[in-house]
């Protein structure tokens, strides 16, 4: 049989990656089963539930819709990549319940506070619409989230 | 305290079932028959597929009974040949690639000789439809008090209404997951459960093994909300099958579509009301008929509908109370626990009803519940005697100062007769909540506690309760560490394994941290008796610990602690008459609407949640719990609709399955009141369940209140919207 598989190279969470992956994957798979980095999660496969968030190029991703061999030579960032110190805020802001969307809750959460314009033009609410969590009504990761600007959030 | 595994589920540690590192194992699929009703007559196996290299499990492979026990042996493991649901599990298979067994699992073909299935439970079944005695009922439950005819025949005002609820599918964000291996004998499963002793049960039976070959464990569960309480039971079972036919480590992990479509959902109800009021608008009767869809099994649908019906009446002082309540066997995906456990759909009803007879009687909604909300002394339709000292009005009036609701609601009508399309209203519930099994419930569970004393100090606790992301492991670890004057960090709390741990009760009925953490400072007392000085604390207590293992090398220095009904608590199963539960948890609130006349869209734009909970244990866990409930109840109201066919959900998919999201909800205010109840652990009462009761009805009424229309079916989609306002008839 020949091996259909694409030989890619990528940066994952800020070290080089080679590897050979068949053209089929997702990039969740290959995180998750192949690159022994579990922490990522699926939740629908079909990129509405947002659990499976990671960072390409510096930009929030549903990992479950990118096909694996798109990273090549692009940045991967992924939950593994989370310092514990930074989400101290978070942890007492009740962010996380039973913590399987909280991955991709806290990738979002990330790219908010590395881009704080983004704030300025719209609310956390909105910006974080794209994770769907079902435990916490997500006052405790709005209040999770460290906001610069004033919110303009409406009541 | 902040959450003991909080962290490690920020950063991404967190270990779930998925996620554990098996080494080479096989993974799990199932063939699920394809027609509602009806009896195998084949199973084809597609020529296309290279069989040798699977592991298929067939009814005939199960080495015990063929049946999921639960409350009744009603449920097969696997078809043999009567279906009685769509998805209903007739063939497992098992491979090493997670994609070759997804494909296979298609390429079985299901003969079959259909019947004719039964699917609306509100109507009766025709001769053919019939699967049960001569009325498809599956169970049925009253419960009397006083003389409602009498008291109906002598009222100055008689209120109707019907009030309906659909479906909810749980959608935990971790689907439902095992995995099992056979290790010097014992079958061992692990997973995402909420109850290890009910797995443990059902499969003891299912697989012909006693309590020493099975063993059953816990993995960190990524949500349930019920739908991990029972139904863990079936996939736990089938992973076992193929992991002793194949002698290999399998798992199953549930694709969201398979998820949603073939895995219990919240019981759709209808719930009739006729209400008896004196001139003074004061309730002289209730008479109430609650309807539950079953779904094809029996599954804890008996349960639901008592607990549906115990609180069909609400918090209300009434004197003639009649329910009568009624779970039906249909042909459709079983319906099973789900967070409320039949109190939501009985509270809609009841809240919304006290709405509508308010209007008839032109009483203020407040004003009638002045009048009416139970007060000491006052007892239940049970014929429970409330004298627990709390002010419920107190509790009505709290949420609707935090609402400003009498201001707002005068705002709102200026708003309303200017605005082109935008109609905003208030909407008040207040209703009550029973912590803990039913009746005698605790008692029959007889649930045990484990503590430890370890040989460096630190004390274990061993419990089957579960951390399923309502912070269990961290509530016990404060109740231990309190009882025990020690620090949080010196607590170990054991991972639930049938093979280690005492058998808890399950995790439900929001029962872990009244019912077990009270057992819990029982065991801490019997730890420190075994030790022989009752007040020892501390580094104390810790000390000793450490000199009896000095003394007893290799001993085991446990306590246990078991049960204990609060005193006085009666509970007479026959005539459902007495303390239904130990205590109530009771709640006000007010949800503030914006609908749409051009979209027939409801948002819920402000909502307050008031409630006494006894005693709160953890300020940001407490909290949410509320939040979170509170949304799933907006999400139950306005947005979760199943749409099914042929008795399953057809919608199973996040994409048009809608659940809210941040974008959707305002924030929850959440304020609590503490009336500490002296036989729950540290004064609590159980809140998990409670946030579910009042989000429909208070969004209901706020509807009502905006547009002068009575929404009493929800979900309150635009579609039904659509309905309501134009009195058009697109949607049944």
């Amino acid at each position: 049989m020949t091996d259909s598989r694409i030989e890619i190279s990528f940066t994952l969470n800020r070290r080089p990656v080679t590897l050979r992956v068949d053209p089929r994957s997702r990039l969740l798979d290959l995180l998750r089963y192949d690159l022994g980095l579990p922490g990522t999660k699926e939740g629908c496969g079909e990129g509405e539930c947002g659990a499976c968030t990671v960072h390409l190029d510096g930009v929030p991703v549903n990992s479950c819709l990118v096909p694996a061999w798109q990273v090549r030579d692009r940045a991967v960032l992924t939950i593994e990549d989370t310092a514990e110190a930074a989400v101290e805020r978070m942890l007492d802001a009740g962010t996380t319940q039973c913590g399987a969307c909280t991955p991709g809750v806290v990738m979002t959460a990330r790219w908010l506070e590395a881009n704080p314009r983004l704030l300025e033009r719209f609310s956390a609410r909105h910006l974080m619409a794209g994770n769907l969590c079902r435990c916490t009504g997500y006052d405790g990761i709005i209040d999770g989230i460290e906001i610069p600007v004033p919110d303009r959030e409406e009541a | 305290m902040q959450r003991i595994e909080g962290v490690s589920k920020l950063v991404g540690r967190e270990r779930y079932v998925d996620d554990l590192d098996l080494g080479e194992h096989l993974w799990g699929a199932t063939v699920r028959s394809p027609v509602p009703r009806g009896r195998v007559t084949d199973l084809r196996f597609s020529a296309e597929v290279d069989w040798s290299e699977f592991t298929i499990v067939v009814h005939t492979d199960v080495p015990g009974d063929n049946t999921v026990f639960l409350l009744e042996a009603d449920q097969p493991v696997l078809v043999a040949e009567e279906i009685r649901h769509i998805h209903e599990p007739i063939v497992l298979l098992a491979h090493p690639s997670r994609d070759a067994v997804r494909r296979a699992a298609k390429q079985v073909d299901v003969g079959v000789d259909p019947a004719d299935p039964y699917f609306d439970f509100r109507a009766a079944p025709t001769a053919g439809q019939l699967q049960r005695g001569d009325d498809n009922v599956l169970k049925r439950l009253e419960i009397n008090k006083g003389d409602v005819g009498a008291a109906l025949a002598a009222a100055a005002h008689v209120v109707e209404g019907v009030y309906e609820t659909g479906a909810q599918e749980h959608v935990y964000l971790e689907t439902q997951g095992m995995v099992a291996w056979v290790e010097d004998g014992v079958v061992c499963i692990k997973g995402s459960m909420q109850c290890p002793y009910y797995v443990a049960k059902a499969a003891e039976r299912a697989l012909g093994l006693d309590r020493e070959h099975l063993r059953v464990m816990h993995a960190p569960t990524g949500g349930g909300f019920g739908g991990k309480e029972e139904f863990p039971s079936i996939i736990a079972i089938h992973t076992a099958l193929l992991a002793m036919k194949s002698g290999q480590t399998v798992k199953m992990i549930y694709e969201r579509t398979e998820d949603m479509a073939a895995t219990t959902k919240r019981h759709p109800s209808r719930v009739r009301h006729r209400t008896g009021l004196d001139g003074d608008g004061c309730l002289l009767a209730q008479d109430i008929e609650v309807i539950l869809d079953g779904g094809a099994y029996q599954t804890l649908s008996p349960v639901v509908l008592s607990r549906a019906i115990i609180h069909a009446a609400g918090p209300y002082t009434c004197d003639n109370v009649r329910i009568v309540g009624k779970a039906m066997l249909t042909n459709s995906v079983p319906y099973g626990a789900f967070r409320g456990f039949g109190a939501p759909q009985s509270q809609f009803a009841n809240e919304r009803h006290m709405d509508v007879v308010a209007g008839r009687l032109s009483l203020d909604p407040v004003e009638f519940r002045r009048r009416n909300l139970i007060k000491d002394g006052d007892c239940t339709a049970t014929g429970q005697v409330i004298d627990d000292g709390t002010d419920r009005v107190g509790v009505m009036e709290l949420a609707l100062a935090r609402a400003d609701y009498f201001d707002r609601r005068a705002e709102h009508r200026n708003f309303n007769a200017q605005h082109a399309y935008l109609r905003r209203g208030l909407g008040l519930a207040t209703f009550f909540h029973g912590a803990g099994f039913t009746g005698a419930g605790e008692v029959h569970l007889a649930s045990r506690v484990m503590v430890a004393g370890l040989p460096d100090g630190r004390v274990e606790v061993l419990t089957s309760s579960t951390e399923m992301g309502q912070g269990s492991r961290t509530v016990l670890t404060q109740i231990a560490a309190q009882r025990l004057g020690y620090a949080p960090v010196d607590i170990v709390i054991v991972d639930p394994d049938t093979h280690r741990v005492p058998d808890s009760g399950p995790t439900v009925a929001s029962r872990t941290s009244m019912v077990v953490g009270r057992i819990l400072d029982d065991a801490c007392a019997a730890l420190r008796q075994r030790l022989g000085d009752a007040e020892l604390r501390g580094d104390a207590l810790r000390a000793a610990i450490a000199a009896w293992h000095r003394e007893n090398p290799g001993g085991r220095l446990s306590a246990e602690a078991s049960y204990r009904p609060p005193p006085g608590v009666q509970w007479d199963e026959e005539n459902y008459r007495g303390e239904a539960y130990g205590a109530f948890a009771w709640a006000a609130y007010v949800a503030e609407v914006e609908v749409d006349l051009r979209t027939y869209t409801v948002r819920c734009i402000g909502f307050r949640a008031v409630q006494e909970i006894g005693r709160v244990l953890n300020e940001t866990l407490a909290r949410g719990q509320i939040q979170g409930g509170v949304v799933q109840g907006i999400g139950w109201a306005l947005l979760e609709e199943c749409m099914l066919h042929e008795g399953a959900m057809v919608n199973n998919q996040l994409t048009n399955y809608v659940i809210p999201t941040s974008a959707d909800v305002p924030p929850i205010d959440v304020i609590f009141l503490e009336n500490p109840y002296e036989e729950g652990a540290l004064g609590a009462k159980g809140i998990g369940e409670l946030p579910l009761d009042g989000p429909a009805p208070a969004l209901a009424n706020a509807v009502a209140d905006a547009l002068g229309v009575e929404p009493n079916v929800i979900p309150m989609t635009p579609e039904r919207m659509m309905d309501l306002i134009e009195g058009t008839a697109t949607h049944d």
